[in-house]
């Protein structure tokens, strides 16, 4: 298999402790999550709050300790032993979802988008430095670049910002992305924009991403595969028009239901799902997803279903798939 | 460019009234102690020349008036503003660095280091100071240099509480963890982003420092524990107590360091409170 | 068209502006719309648009430096810009009332919800506490919530849940016209799709007027019978729910609704608009837009376009020629 990146039955488990004297409850945020990506290969997380779609992308890049499970990246497990991770870091990237905090108010353009560089002792010389966080941010379509360097963050728009931190990140020209809702504190008119930037990086430099986002629709737009999460598992996974068009699990159904087309004048009341989303730290036997599914029956509360491949490349965690 | 944030700040100051006393009563003092001595006709250590000098109140001659030795009080003031003024700052200074190293490192870290440091904090804060200074400076001896030190080294727990605070304030946020997710070192990340940002909240708080450190100065030397050979203004307070000073009446002596060291510390205390208010991090988010 | 009742709401040149530092903001800058009683109308745009202060404006709820410089605005045929701040107490939530941004954030975390309730409900109407609780649970049961929750505190609600105790709030005193600003943003999408039937259901069952304020325009699709695009300070285009999707006359409304994706149709990524919206302080002469608008000519940089009639439902701002 040509995969860049695999993960394999990850799990990030929190211990809480609730009150004073309560008892330590673990919280499962991803429960046992698997899935590769190829190189240059879009691949989209989505989910609610909740799903543990976000803490799944910072254990892969090791901002967050995995609690279990194996993550490797060309080949290699991607440990904790210094020199491996900092060579990881240099080649796996991540870009927040609030371009607003994502960068040091108190830093210069210049050495923000710089850092990179710095910290890995690849930055020889003023002149050379210069030059490369120029075309950094030339290629993240901020012109003309001399403009930005000496500008502080507060003077930039929120899409500015954006393209500042993916300049910070592409700077090292890394093999894969994790990003983080990176469009959804941006005006929808300037989603576009940094949405192209993305998908140019993957085309021109074959850069594979993982495409955090609560937003089905964008993550049809933009990805090749979609997987989508609840309570830390994922419930489904294919490619983007299976999912689209054929979703199987009840979960992706509704998700798909409830999806606003615009234009287009609803008949009746949505078909939404009662209810909220069950806490995390919660020890849920069967499948995480019966206490809310409309097909829910007992053996759906008793045991936790098994993964199934329903179509070449496109699989469904239930037990009615 | 780099300028920009500078030039702000100062407008802010200069917009600010209680700044604006604040700064001009520190400047003059500093002009004071650095140029003053060069302006003055007699020398400090000059006594009188007979008992007819002694205790003279403010004249022509001696426009602050002499001492119980003869001693012109003007001289005695412009040369003690150097004393106090060094003390003041120098002792300011190693508590600032004391106190911020230990702050960040404390807070940074986290886990034992953080509670050792801690510890070793709060029995600083909580043992009297001026009994501890008074101690440590007879133990020590009355050198300047010795109660530069005696300050310094005492002075520093409130900011590293204050430091350690802002610090874990500061790792908790998306830049601080996108830096880790660049491979950064930990004393880059200590450096390049904690320290900055801790920066203004460490300046507004060791000018109040710089206060207090004067009037501990004057407390020790008023208490006898000051220099003699460095003449300061809490020596001149001394001396006036230890002549009775008060009981003949002579306003003189010690009103005049007296009302410097209140100066002093109000010029400190309005530039530190207004400083406050301009570099807090919350109004800074534009 | 004539009238045989005021309209529930009717804004007319409503122009309101910011006190800076560098000179008055023109956040709004002549905007008319209007609303019957029952109806729903989605006001849309983007950050700096001046959708929210339009709706403050409506309560006179700005801030300390907001003024409204110039219009009228008609709630029930009574004209709220002629009313000082002590006559308009009256008026404010039990007519007119609002679901400000982020305001599930705003509760008190150390008193019960029930309490929290109860107390806009004594400040308006008068009730005792007694009396007052038990509406306070009356309301929390038309919004869904079970009426045991009264005694609860926000930390005990989930997101959704706090979402729907601020809409019972803002519907204490049964007002005629409810003004939510981005009501789902910060929503699960699942949670958003529970409000937004709620918002409808209360809307056919009390027969209540909506103004909703977003910036997701495919959620308005749904849920409003009109829909009314702002830009930097303007309206620049109204209309029913199928002039504005199908017919979009303005290019900015026709490049906004390209931005979101719809499933239905070819996969294609939308070109977005170059540029940033213009500086309120110091606006462009002539169409706000141009600057930005591909189609723009001199006539647009020179002269400020009116609102021109294209049917009995829609209008735009625009100096361009529609074929219909």
């Amino acid at each position: 298999m040509n995969s860049m990146l695999t993960v394999k039955d990850l799990k990030v488990y929190f211990s809480v402790k609730s009150g004073a004297f309560g008892r330590a409850k673990t919280v499962r945020a991803v429960d046992g999550v698997t899935f590769d990506i190829g190189r240059g290969e879009i691949l989209s997380l989505v989910g609610e709050s909740g799903s543990g779609k976000t803490t799944t992308g910072k254990a892969i890049l090791r901002l967050v300790p995995q609690t279990a499970g194996a993550v490797t990246f060309n080949g290699e497990a991607v440990s904790l032993n210094n020199s491996r991770l900092h060579e990881f870091r240099r080649k796996a990237q991540m870009i927040y979802q609030d371009p607003f905090q994502a960068l040091n108010p108190r830093h210069f353009i210049l050495d923000i988008v710089a850092e990179p560089l710095d910290v890995n002792g690849l930055a020889k010389g003023k002149e050379a430095r210069e030059e490369r966080v120029m075309e950094a941010l030339k290629n993240a379509g901020l012109q003309p670049p001399e403009d930005y360097l000496y500008r502080y963050p507060y003077e930039l728009s929120g899409g500015q910002r954006q393209r500042v931190a993916i300049a910070s990140s592409l700077i090292l020209h890394p093999e894969f992305v994790v990003a983080d809702e990176p469009v959804s504190m941006l005006d929808a008119s300037i989603r576009t924009g940094i949405i192209k930037l993305m998908l140019q990086q993957r085309n021109e430099n074959g850069i594979a991403y993982l495409f955090i986002t609560h937003d089905l629709s964008l993550a049809w737009l933009i990805s090749d595969r979609i997987a989508i999460m609840y309570l830390g598992k994922i419930m489904e996974i294919g490619s983007a028009d299976q999912i689209i068009h054929d979703a199987r699990h009840p979960y992706a159904k509704a998700l798909l239901k409830i999806m606003p087309q615009p234009g287009v004048q609803r008949q009746g009341e949505r078909d939404v799902l009662q209810g909220d989303i069950p806490s995390a730290a919660m020890d849920i036997r069967g499948c995480k997803f019966a206490s809310r599914c409309p097909m829910a029956q007992d053996i759906c509360r008793q045991q936790p279903p098994v993964e199934k491949e329903v179509e070449p490349g496109h699989k469904v965690l239930c037990h009615f798939a | 460019m780099r300028q920009v944030r500078v030039n702000d700040f100062f407008r802010q100051v200069r917009e600010n009234k209680s700044a604006m006393v604040g700064v001009c009563i520190i400047i003059f003092f500093l002009l004071v102690a650095i140029f003053g001595p060069m302006f003055l006709h007699f020398d400090v250590s000059q006594t009188g020349a007979n008992i007819r000098d002694t205790w003279l109140a403010p004249c022509r001659q001696h426009l602050l008036g002499t001492d119980h030795l003869g001693r012109d009080l003007l001289a005695f003031l412009v040369t003690g503003a150097r004393s106090s003024l060094a003390v003041a700052f120098f002792a300011t200074l190693i508590s600032m660095i004391i106190g911020t190293a230990i702050g960040i490192i404390s807070g940074y870290s986290g886990g034992w280091v953080d509670n050792l440091l801690m510890r070793i904090t709060d029995f600083v804060l909580c043992i009297p100071w001026l009994p501890l200074c008074m101690v440590l400076a007879s133990f020590m001896g009355t050198s300047i240099i010795n109660i530069i030190l005696v300050i310094g080294l005492t002075g520093w727990a409130g900011s590293a509480r204050l430091v350690r605070a802002q610090t874990l304030s500061v790792k908790e946020m998306t830049y601080v963890e996108r830096t880790v997710s660049l491979g950064a070192r930990n004393w880059h990340i200590m450096f390049r982003h904690i320290l900055p940002n801790v920066f203004p909240i460490v300046f507004a708080n060791t000018v109040l420092d710089a206060a207090g450190a004067i009037s501990t100065e004057t407390t020790l030397s008023f208490l006898g524990l000051g220099d003699p050979t460095n003449p300061s203004w809490g020596m001149i307070l001394y001396y006036a107590e230890a002549n009775n000073a008060v009981s003949r009446g002579a306003w003189w002596y010690f009103l005049p360091a007296g009302i410097c060291v209140i100066l002093v510390v109000l010029g400190f205390t309005l530039m530190g409170y207004a400083f406050d208010e301009i570099l807090n991090p919350k109004l800074k988010e534009r | 068209m004539e009238q045989t009742a005021p309209r529930l709401l009717e804004v007319k040149d409503l122009k309101t502006y910011f006190h800076t530092q560098k000179g008055d903001a023109k956040a709004v800058d002549g905007v008319s719309f209007s609303l019957n009683a029952g109806e729903a109308l989605g006001l849309v745009g983007e950050s700096g648009c001046g959708k929210t202060t339009a709706a403050l404006s409506i309560c006179r709820l700005l801030p300390a430096n907001g003024y409204i410089a110039d219009g009228e605005i008609l709630v029930d045929g009574v004209d709220y810009c002629k009313l000082n701040d002590k006559e308009i107490l009256p008026h404010r939530w039990k007519d007119v009332s609002m679901i400000f941004q982020g305001a599930m954030n705003a509760f008190n975390p150390v008193k019960t919800v029930g309490w929290q309730i109860a107390e806009a409900i004594m400040l308006h109407d008068g009730l005792d506490k007694k009396a007052a609780m038990e509406r306070a649970g009356d309301l929390l049961e038309l919004v869904e919530v079970p009426r045991d929750r009264v005694r609860h505190y926000p930390h005990e609600f989930s997101g959704g849940m706090k979402q729907r105790a601020m809409i019972s709030m803002a519907l204490a005193c049964n007002p005629k016209l409810i003004i939510g600003d981005e009501p789902t943003t910060a929503l699960d999408v699942m949670v958003q799709a529970q409000i937004l039937n709620l918002l409808e259901r209360l809307r056919r069952e009390i027969h209540m007027g909506m103004i909703l304020i977003t910036h997701d325009l495919s959620i308005l699709g749904e849920t409003c019978d009109k829909i009314a695009v702002m830009y930097a300070g303007r309206i620049a285009e109204t209309g029913s729910v199928d002039d504005i999707f199908r017919h979009a006359a303005h290019p900015y409304t026709q490049k906004l609704i390209s931005c979101f994706p719809d499933i239905s149709k070819r996969k294609e990524i939308p070109d977005g608009i170059p540029g940033f919206p213009p500086n309120l302080i110091a606006p462009p002469k002539g169409c706000r837009f141009a600057p930005r608008c591909e189609f723009s000519c001199d006539k647009c940089r020179e002269v400020d376009p009116f609102m021109r009639r294209l049917s009995d439902s829609h209008s735009v701002a625009c100096h361009l020629e529609v074929e219909k």
